[in-house]
């Protein structure tokens, strides 16, 4: 066993190389939880939808629940080993120390880009309901979406350049009103408090299966969107006070409250909406909840979902500014990238440059292409992470056994749940095939090129010895 | 193993090595957008000519949410009936996971061979 002990209290506040310089570590369990839940409750509210058009309303709920099983698995596997890399940068810290530097990058550039792209779906989210309530109050022109994106994205990145406490502490407080609005909108429609008004099987007949159970597979694309985002959490690791404690407890809490919050959004949705109009996120059900607010003939529901849509957007656009900016920096730290990003600030403690550098990328897709591009963008980098992971755990627990370190965390089951979650990723990397090939393999086909790009010109300003930051005993096999 | 000292990047490479990153990036993203090859896109097989709910396929309640939502037979018309075409042939499932399996492929062996470096300065012989 080695000396280090990850959940001990000594470690606690300490930065990467065990040194008490770096980021700010304020955050506690509720904070983890917020940033992960901040990130996906948005899922809810937005783009879910896509996989009932993709299938029927059926096959969204079957999407629902083995895209449910696929995030349990990611939550699981996550949660031992970020307790125990307690580093910023998340499974890019976790694959620079258990796969090599080149699965780092990708893995870095994987998150970079799917919560650049789900910043910039928060954003043209925003920009669309807001000009909804302007209709709804009045104004009888066409508005103009792109001023309030743009205000949207630069807001959030200053609050993320303020600082991370109040950063986090803001999205505590507008997730947990999101959440609330769910919750009220279930009690609301589903007859628990006042009359109800679901009619699932009146709005399912004649189209159970619409596209049969090709369709179920298809619907697995968009399923993703339900949880995309929880295995955000880790990116707080340097910055959380206790990391063993703090990151298993606000992850795995983060996919219970999401599972629930799921099941009841498609419950809600699928019993009110029709399923053509609510699968079609593009010409028919933008906001599919505040959409079947509208029906319920409440003003107060109304107004309520208006505001949790809203705050749902702010909480993903925020946590998303937070864990890419995370995610850049590390790669600035360890010279993956340019060093330049991997600064500071010298007051507020944040990675202020590369929050900076990442706004007129969001600002490129946000106000450049149509919000379901932008949606498959970020899931098939989701997807590429997702399907590194099961590799990530099977090699960790390989050249570091059990014993061999201590962890703040033990998955049980291995090797099931990477097995399990292996086989969800190639049922979805089909799903995306049968809609999205073309995107699936530029995507890939970019990846390729800055790998080569990496390894042939870029690696060689990286110090080799000084990438490998844990104190761990050197890793069985080498 | 030898320690390797990194060279020093002056800012200017750093500016090339960042445009050239977003260069790749913007291109690998909007390329299928600008080339119409992006995501794939639902058209009418059969199209009504003057569409009523019943002609749509639509029972009373579905009908009656239509409506809810501000359309008439007409102009719910596309949303109704356009459907996704999943047909594909083996060779374009081939290529997509010949494409995959490489990639990961090319990943795993370039990290292990830059891991064996790290590993062999970090521990020496130890």
């Amino acid at each position: 066993m080695a000396d280090f002990d990850i959940t001990s209290g000594e470690r606690d506040g300490m930065g990467p190389h065990g040194t008490k310089v770096g980021l700010l570590r304020v955050l506690g369990p509720a904070h983890v939880w917020a940033l992960g839940v901040g990130i996906v409750l948005v899922g809810e509210y937005m783009g879910w939808n896509f996989a009932v058009g993709k299938g029927g309303a059926y096959a969204a709920l079957i999407a629902c629940w083995f895209a449910g099983i696929l995030y349990t698995c990611v939550a699981m596997i996550d949660s031992e080993v970020t307790s125990t890399v307690a580093a910023a940068g998340g499974q890019y810290t976790q694959a620079k120390h258990i796969v090599g530097p080149l699965m780092a990058f990708n893995v870095g550039l994987y998150l970079v880009f799917a919560y650049t792209m789900l910043e910039a779906a928060n954003a043209i989210t925003a920009g669309y309901l807001i000009s909804v309530v302007a209709t709804m109050t009045g104004y009888t022109g066409e508005l103009d979406q792109r001023p309030f994106i743009i205000l949207v994205i630069m807001f959030l990145a200053w609050l993320n350049y303020r600082g991370v406490l109040a950063t986090l502490t803001f999205n505590l407080v507008i997730t947990a009103i999101a959440f609330a609005a769910i919750i009220m909108l279930f009690l609301s429609t589903s007859g628990i408090l006042g009359g109800g008004i679901m009619q699932h099987a009146a709005l399912f007949e004649g189209h159970e299966l619409p596209y049969g159970w090709i369709g179920v597979l298809a619907s697995m694309h968009f399923g993703l969107w339900y949880y995309l985002g929880i295995e955000g959490t880790t990116q707080a690791a340097e910055e959380v006070r206790s990391p063993a404690r703090a990151l298993p407890f606000g992850t795995l809490a983060g996919i219970m409250t999401l599972l629930i919050a799921a099941t009841l959004t498609w419950y809600i949705c699928s019993g009110v909406l029709p399923w053509e109009f609510l699968g079609d996120g593009v010409n028919g059900s933008v906001a599919p909840l505040f959409d079947t607010a509208r029906l319920s003939g409440s003003n107060a529901l109304i107004w309520f979902l208006g505001f949790g849509t809203l705050f749902a957007t702010l909480a993903s656009a925020n946590g998303c500014i937070n864990d890419a900016s995370r995610a850049w920096f590390a790669m600035g730290r360890d010279k993956y990238l340019p060093a330049w990003f991997g600064a500071v600030h010298p007051k507020y403690r944040t990675p202020y440059r590369a929050i900076i550098f990442l706004v007129p990328i969001a600002l490129i897709f946000a106000l450049g292409a149509p919000l379901d591009q932008v949606i498959t963008f970020s899931i098939l980098s989701g997807l590429l992470e997702y399907t590194f992971m099961p590799l990530n755990i099977i090699l960790f627990r390989k050249k570091w056994p059990m014993g061999s370190i201590k962890r703040g965390y033990e998955h049980p089951f291995h090797p099931l749940p990477a097995i399990v979650l292996l086989t969800l990723c190639g049922i979805t990397f089909f799903a995306v095939f049968l809609g999205y090939g073309t995107q699936l393999v530029a995507m890939i086909g970019f990846y390729i090129v800055v790998s080569l790009w990496f390894h042939f010109r870029r690696y060689r300003y990286v110090d080799r010895g000084a990438q490998f930051t844990m104190p761990w005993p050197k890793p069985q096999g080498y | 193993m030898a320690h390797y000292v990194p060279p020093k990047q002056g800012k200017f490479s750093q500016l090339i090595d960042v445009v050239v990153l977003v260069a790749l990036t913007v291109g690998a993203l909007f390329v299928p957008l600008w080339l119409n090859l992006a995501g794939s896109s639902k058209s009418v097989a059969t199209p009504v000519e003057a569409p009523t709910w019943e002609a749509l396929g639509q029972n009373t309640v579905q009908a009656a949410q239509y409506e809810a939502l501000g359309y008439t037979p007409e102009t719910a018309h596309d949303l109704i009936l356009s459907r996704f075409d999943y047909s594909f042939t083996a060779g374009a499932l081939i290529v997509m996971i010949v494409v995959i399996v490489a990639y990961y492929w090319l990943m795993l062996k370039f990290s292990e061979s830059e891991y064996r470096e790290v590993i062999s300065e970090k521990f020496g012989g130890k």
